[in-house]
C-alpha cells in the first residue's frame, strides 16, 4: 500500500475532530456555550434547515464542541459518525428509536448494566418493544431468538457482572444472517481494549461517563455509526429506507448512504426526543480521551496486579476475571481483548452480607459509591447496596452472591491500593473468624 | 428515481420530484468509485430553489444495474442517453474528478445540450498512478486506501467536518467499500485513458466554472492550467483547506461557487 498510513490511536486520540479555533487561535477545543447560531440571511438559514449546507442551528441538534468529540470517538472506533448524547441510557435509546417502533423485539444479551435491562425489559414494552434476553456466551441462544418482528441484536462487550466477553464476530454473523444489526455496549472497554466495528458490530454506544471520559466528573454517552451495515438490502428498516414524512420525505439511505443511521438519529431523535450533550460536559469527555490509552493501559496493569494479590487469599473465593485460569471465557478473551479485560470486575468473599459490609467499610483509597470507570479507585457491594431488596435467592439469579464485590480499579499507585484492600480483607476475615 | 437507460435501469437521484420539462435542469456526476450521495446537499438545494436536479449513478455504481461504462466518451454518451431518456433538451453539468471529464466531454461533443458547466476537483490529463491501476484494477482494498488519504487535505486526515459528529475519512472509505468489484478499476483506467480533455475543452461553448481544491493531492490547482487555458475564459475558484473531497471537505464554499453557473 504505497505509502498509505493513517494516523495512530494515540494521533487520533489528541487530534480527530479538532483545528486551532478559526477565530481565536485556541489550541485547545473551546466550549462554545450557546443554544443557538445566527444565521447570514434567510437563504442561509433555509438552507441549514434542509440539509443543503454544514453548520449549526441549535445546540440541541449539534454544537462545535460536540462535533469534535464525536468525530474523535468515530475515529477512534473507525466508522462514519457519532451522536453525542446526555448519557449512555440515552445512546441506547436513541439507537432504538431511530431503528424501530411499537411491534418490534430485540435480542440482547442477559448479562447487562442494570439501567439497560432496566429499559429493556420495563420501560419499552409500554411503547410496543419486547426483548428476549439470552446467555451472552451462546450465539445460537442468539440465533434461536430472532423472530420475524426483531429489529436488533444487543450486548456489551463485557458483561454485568460477570465479564462475559462477548462473542462479537460470532453474533454478528448470527444478526447478520437475519439482517440485523449487532449494537454493542463498549463502555467498560473503550476503543483501546478493543474495535467493535472491526470485529463484525455494526453500532457502538459508551456510557462516556466512565473511561472515556475518566475522571467521574460528568454523565455523557455516544452512539456511534460503523457504516457498513446494508439498510436497503435488510429491509427491515422504513425509517431508514422509505420517506420520511417528518423532513419533506426524506430517505435517509437514499441520501446520505453509508451515514443513514447516525443521519436520521440526529434530524429525527435528536430534535425530537432532545437527550443532547452539555457542550462543556463534550469539553470534559474530550480531555478525558486525550489521554486514554495511557489511563486504560494503567487501569489494566493496576488491575492484573490486584487480581493477582487477591488470588491468593483465602478470603476470596471466587473471582470474575477473563484473563484467569478457569474463566470460560479465558480463550475468547486472549483473542478479543489481548490488551485486556478492563478494569472493573468482581470477586466473592467468604461471610455473606456481612463481610461484605465489613469489607467496603474498612477501606479508605477506594470510594464506596454506584459508578465505575474512574480515575480514582472504586467499590461497591451490591447485596447491601443496588440489590439490597434482593434476598439471596434472587441475588443468586441475577448472578449475585451476598459476598459479592465489584471493583472499578483506578490509577492511583497499585501498592496503596493492595495495602487498602488488604484492610479490607482484614475486616471480612475479623468477622467470619468471630462468626465461627 | 428508476428510468431505463441503453436497456439497463439507471437511478438518479430527484429529491423525490418528477422531472418538470419547464424547468432547468442540473445533472451532478460523481467520481470513481462513489455514488449519487456525494452530491446530496447541492442537489437538495437546487430542488429548493427549483431546478430539475438529477444526481446519476453511473452505470454499474450504486443503485444503476449494468456493466460498468470502461470509457469517458462511454460515460458521455450516457448522460447523453439519460438526458434523451428524460426528455431534457438541455441542463448544467455538474461533475467531479472522473465525473467532470465526463461533463466536459458531454460539453465538447454535445454543445447545444449543456447550458453551463461546473467542472469540480478537475484536470486533463488525469494519469492515474501505477499503483492505484494495478491496486484497484485487483479489487484490492488498498487502492480505496490510498484515494481516501490522498483525496483529502493533510489536515483533514484528522477531520474537522463542517457537517457535525460525520468522520469524513471514514464515510468515504465506506462508500468505496460499497462499490461493485471491477467498478472503481475500470473508472481508474477510464481516467488514465481519457488522453483527448483539451482538446475537448477547446470546443466548450457554455460557460464554464472550475472549483479546485488547494490542498488537494490528486489533481493539484498546477496541473490544472492546461486545461483552464483550453476552456473558454472559466471562472475558477481555488478554495482554502480543502483538497479533492470538495463536496466534503468545503461543502458551503462549493455550494456559493456552483451557485453562480448552475
Amino acid at each position: 500500500m504505497a505509502g498509505v498510513k493513517y494516523p495512530a490511536f494515540d494521533t487520533l486520540s489528541l487530534h480527530a475532530g479538532a483545528q486551532p479555533d478559526p477565530a481565536t487561535g485556541a489550541r485547545a477545543t473551546p466550549i462554545y456555550q450557546t443554544a443557538s447560531f445566527v444565521f447570514t440571511d434567510s437563504d442561509h438559514a433555509a438552507s441549514l434547515f434542509n440539509i443543503e449546507r454544514t453548520g449549526h442551528v441549535y445546540s440541541r441538534l449539534s454544537n462545535p464542541t460536540n462535533a469534535v468529540l464525536e468525530e474523535r470517538i468515530t475515529a477512534l472506533e473507525d466508522g462514519v459518525g457519532a451522536i453525542a448524547t446526555a448519557s449512555g441510557q440515552a445512546a441506547l435509546h436513541l439507537a432504538i428509536a431511530t431503528l424501530m417502533g411499537a411491534g418490534s423485539h430485540i435480542v440482547a444479551a442477559r448479562s447487562l448494566y442494570g439501567g439497560s435491562h432496566n429499559l429493556l425489559a420495563y420501560t419499552l414494552p409500554r411503547f410496543g418493544i419486547q426483548t428476549t434476553f439470552v446467555d451472552p456466551r451462546d450465539p445460537e441462544a442468539f440465533r434461536a431468538a430472532i423472530r420475524p418482528d426483531t429489529r436488533l441484536v444487543f450486548g456489551e462487550t463485557l458483561g454485568n457482572p460477570g465479564l462475559e466477553v462477548l462473542n462479537i464476530p460470532a453474533i454478528a454473523a448470527v444478526a447478520h444472517a437475519a439482517g440485523l444489526p449487532l449494537l454493542v455496549d463498549s463502555t467498560f472497554t473503550t476503543p483501546y481494549l478493543i474495535k467493535p466495528f472491526e470485529l463484525g458490530a455494526d453500532l457502538i454506544l459508551h456510557s462516556a461517563t466512565k473511561f472515556l471520559s475518566g475522571h467521574g466528573i460528568v454523565i455523557g454517552g455516544l452512539l456511534v455509526d460503523g457504516g457498513r451495515f446494508d439498510w436497503e438490502a435488510s429491509g427491515k428498516f422504513p425509517t431508514l429506507t422509505e420517506p420520511y414524512a417528518g423532513f419533506h420525505g426524506l430517505v435517509f439511505a437514499e441520501e446520505f448512504g453509508p451515514s443513514a443511521f447516525i443521519t436520521r438519529a440526529r434530524k429525527e431523535g435528536l430534535r425530537d426526543l432532545g437527550a443532547c450533550m452539555s457542550p462543556t460536559t463534550a469539553f470534559h469527555i474530550l480531555q478525558g480521551i486525550e489521554t486514554l490509552s495511557l489511563r486504560m493501559q494503567r487501569h489494566v496493569d493496576n488491575t492484573r496486579r490486584i487480581v493477582t494479590f487477591l488470588r491468593a487469599n483465602k478470603q476470596v473465593t471466587q473471582i470474575g476475571y477473563p484473563e484467569l485460569e478457569g474463566h470460560p471465557d479465558r480463550a475468547l478473551a486472549a483473542q478479543l481483548l489481548p490488551r485486556g479485560c478492563g478494569a472493573v470486575f468482581s470477586f466473592d468473599l467468604r461471610g455473606g452480607r456481612a463481610a461484605g459490609v465489613a469489607f467496603v467499610d474498612a477501606l479508605n483509597v477506594f470510594s464506596h459509591l454506584a459508578n465505575v470507570g474512574d480515575a480514582k479507585s472504586l467499590v461497591i457491594h451490591p447485596a447491601s447496596t443496588t440489590h439490597h431488596r434482593m434476598d439471596a435467592e434472587a441475588l443468586k439469579a441475577a448472578g449475585i452472591g451476598e459476598g459479592t464485590i465489584r471493583l472499578s480499579v483506578g490509577l492511583e499507585d497499585v501498592e496503596d491500593l493492595i495495602d487498602d484492600l488488604s484492610q479490607g480483607l482484614r475486616a471480612a476475615a475479623k468477622l467470619t473468624e468471630v462468626k465461627s | 428515481m428508476k428510468i431505463e437507460v441503453g436497456g439497463n435501469s439507471a437511478y438518479c437521484y430527484t429529491n423525490g420530484r418528477v422531472i418538470d420539462a419547464a424547468r432547468t435542469s442540473v445533472v451532478f456526476i460523481h467520481g470513481s468509485g462513489m455514488d449519487h450521495t456525494v452530491w446530496t446537499l447541492p442537489a437538495r438545494h437546487f430542488a429548493r430553489h427549483g431546478r430539475n436536479v438529477i444526481a446519476v449513478d453511473l452505470p454499474g455504481h450504486g443503485r444503476s444495474a449494468g456493466p460498468g461504462k470502461q470509457s469517458v466518451e462511454e460515460m458521455a454518451d450516457w448522460i447523453v442517453a439519460l438526458l434523451d431518456a428524460l426528455k431534457i433538451e438541455q441542463a448544467a453539468l455538474a461533475g467531479h474528478s472522473l465525473g467532470s471529464l465526463v461533463a466536459l466531454d458531454v460539453a465538447a461533443r454535445h454543445p447545444a445540450r449543456v447550458r453551463a458547466l461546473a467542472l469540480v476537483g478537475s484536470t486533463a490529463p488525469m494519469p492515474v498512478s501505477d499503483a492505484i491501476l494495478a491496486d484497484s484494477a485487483a479489487n484490492r482494498h488498498s487502492a480505496f486506501d490510498m484515494l481516501t488519504q490522498w483525496g483529502y487535505s493533510k489536515r483533514h486526515q484528522y477531520g474537522g467536518n463542517s457537517n457535525p459528529g460525520i468522520w469524513m475519512v471514514g464515510a468515504t472509505l465506506r462508500l468505496f467499500e460499497r462499490s461493485k468489484p471491477g467498478v472503481l478499476g475500470a473508472d481508474m483506467q477510464a481516467c488514465n485513458a481519457y488522453t483527448e480533455g483539451l482538446e475537448r475543452a477547446t470546443l466548450v461553448r457554455c460557460p464554464v466554472l472550475m472549483v479546485l481544491g488547494a490542498e488537494d493531492r490528486l489533481t493539484p490547482p498546477r496541473s490544472s492550467k492546461a486545461l483552464i487555458n483550453a476552456l473558454p475564459a472559466p471562472d475558477v475558484r481555488i478554495l482554502p483547506g480543502s483538497g479533492h473531497t470538495l463536496m466534503t471537505e468545503a461543502p458551503n464554499l462549493l455550494l456559493d461557487a456552483l451557485k453562480t453557473v448552475l
